[in-house]
């Protein structure tokens, strides 16, 4: 055994806590288990349908609360109304945080709209 | 994802290009691998109208192409046949792994990324099988469910797999009813937020002792196996039943975070505490055994004991110091719990939460112009939720509460060896019976 300034260590070759009384170190290694749970079945979705043209048609702009992202989407819509003024744009924020659903927001764009950009997503 | 799939409405995405690898696979596991993104540089957040223009008006930051260009294309483009259907496919976790070599078996683990990047004990079935000894539950029950953040898909797992994860951490077999209990509580202790959050872990009730788990000195620190192992299985069983906590992909913390390595996981000094255990606030008995777990673990705030002068201005300038988005956690050693008791004259945990929640105050200007409580509060002020409507009908120089009341919470621990006391953010998130477990 080797001793450093009261401190005690394992001599090489010594038998350790954890061996005594346990496997080996080779043994059971046929059976060593998968640590990773179970996922669930990825079920396809359809996209929507593109438009054919966005002249005329009304985007919505979803501010989701995140990191100022409603000032990025502020330049979207002046872009747009600088480069494609057929676009109508309508800058609305998500109520409440980005990770809620707002299902009164979506029933409203597919009334109200034809088209939507989100962001931003980080 | 939902605006488009859901309501049939065009949609695109906007994204900042650092998360382009997890938009890839977050489409791809809701079945819409080709759903229409455009991306900007990262940040958003600070930069000037002209920086965000020159984005608009730049490249998409991950195809090179125009964002705008992007961003009509995404609305424009005739729908291809991979389109219409998305892509459903399914996986399969198998039992075992392929036999190997021991150290190639702990290569193999730490390539697949299932283990913290420390050694682990690797799950052979007897191990297993002697972990599984110590509850009632069938190795096939279900415990529940886990995602690494709110848009991830949810994995399931089964008894067994949360025994293969704890053997892997150390665990002794005794300990796993108090790991099945973190396991069932769909609690992630990993999650993927770019803040880093950790979690913290704090066990109630006689099943303390009869594991031997340590509430006095060093409780918090490396000097116990049941402490240490829980925390650790807790940590290893949420990255690996959820999916996976890989960096770019399933974690995103910007920096990391120390304390996910064994979640600050320790009991609560019930002898020695002036309160009443922590499981008892919640409404369970003292006699019952359980485990709580707090999320969002950033903050740490630490002091000496309360001097008589000025221990208000202490607490109430530690308090100020923390984000108000944090949720404020008292972690007092017996002696510093005893003084809140003298000093202050609070006989119960929730008298100090009322104090601080009400000591704590910003200028309403200063409180909104914080960028989580612009991310996190203000979308929930706009929709008229209390108090956060309130404090934004709030005059600028108006000093509005940080925290409510119900946002505070305390714990005792620790050996008594000095009065100190540390302060954390951690946001309360459930207490799961053990008993329910064995």
């Amino acid at each position: 055994v080797l001793r450093l300034d009261n401190v005690t260590t394992m001599e090489v070759g010594e038998k350790s806590a954890r061996s005594a009384g346990e496997s080996g170190p080779s043994e059971g290694l046929d059976t060593v288990h998968n640590p990773m749970g179970f996922p669930p079945r990825v079920r396809g979705k359809a996209l929507a349908s593109r438009l054919n043209s966005l002249d005329g048609k009304t985007i919505f702009l979803v501010d989701c609360h995140f990191d100022d992202s409603g000032l990025l989407l502020e330049q979207i819509q002046a872009w747009f109304g600088k480069h494609m003024p057929g676009v109508q744009t309508r800058l609305v924020e998500k109520a409440n945080m980005y990770a809620r659903d707002d299902p009164a927001l979506w029933e409203r764009i597919k009334a109200e709209g034809d088209a939507a950009l989100i962001g931003v997503g980080h | 994802m939902t605006l488009d799939a859901g309501y049939g409405v065009p949609t695109v995405m906007i994204h900042t290009d650092r998360f382009a690898t997890v938009v890839r696979s977050t489409v791809r596991m809701n079945g819409m691998p080709n759903m229409r993104a455009a991306y900007v540089p990262m940040p958003v957040m600070g930069k000037t109208p002209a920086e965000l223009r020159a984005y608009v008006a730049g490249n998409d930051a991950v195809t090179g192409r125009a964002f705008m260009q992007e961003v009509i294309d995404g609305l424009t483009s005739p729908l291809r046949e991979a389109d219409l259907t998305g892509e459903s496919f399914e996986r399969s976790t198998p039992r075992f792994v392929d036999p190997d070599s021991e150290s190639n078996l702990h290569a193999h683990f730490l390539a697949n990324r299932w283990t913290d990047g420390l050694p682990i004990v690797l799950p052979t079935d007897k191990r297993v099988q002697e972990m599984l000894a110590h509850t009632s539950h069938k190795p096939d029950e279900l415990v529940g469910q886990m995602r690494a953040t709110h848009h991830r898909e949810a994995w399931g797992y089964t008894v067994e797999k949360v025994a293969v994860n704890a053997v892997m951490a150390g665990a002794a077999p005794e300990y796993f009813p108090v790991i099945l209990a973190l396991a069932a509580s769909g609690v992630t202790a990993r999650g993927s937020s770019s803040s880093s959050m950790a979690a913290m872990v704090v066990v109630n009730g006689p099943v303390r002792h009869a594991i031997g788990m340590n509430s006095g000195i060093g409780a918090l620190g490396p000097f116990n196996r049941a402490n240490a192992t829980i925390g650790r299985a807790y940590s290893l069983l949420s990255q690996n039943l959820q999916g996976g906590s890989v960096p770019d992909l399933t974690y995103m913390g910007s920096m990391g975070n120390g304390y996910s390595f064994t979640n600050l996981t320790f009991a609560e000094n019930e002898e020695a505490s002036p309160w009443e255990p922590f499981h008892v606030e919640q409404g369970f008995a003292k006699g019952d055994s359980t485990v709580s777990i707090f999320g969002s673990i950033w903050h740490t705030g630490f002091t000496l004991g309360l001097r008589e002068g000025h221990w208000r201005e202490t607490v109430q300038h530690m308090l100020l110091g923390m984000d108000p988005l944090c949720k404020p956690l008292f972690v007092l050693d017996p002696l510093a719990a005893r003084q809140f008791v003298e000093r202050g004259g609070f006989e119960s945990k929730a008298a100090l939460a009322e104090w601080a929640a009400d000591i704590a105050r910003l200028p309403a200007a200063e409180y909104w112009d914080n960028q989580l409580i612009q991310n996190y509060v203000y979308p929930r002020a706009a929709v008229g939720e209390e108090p956060f409507a309130s404090r934004l009908a709030a005059s600028p120089d108006e000093l509005v509460q940080m925290f409510s009341p119900s946002d505070v919470h305390t714990l005792v621990v620790g050996g008594e060896t000095n009065a100190y006391w540390r302060l954390f953010s951690g946001a309360y998130s459930k207490t799961v019976s053990v008993d329910a477990w064995r």
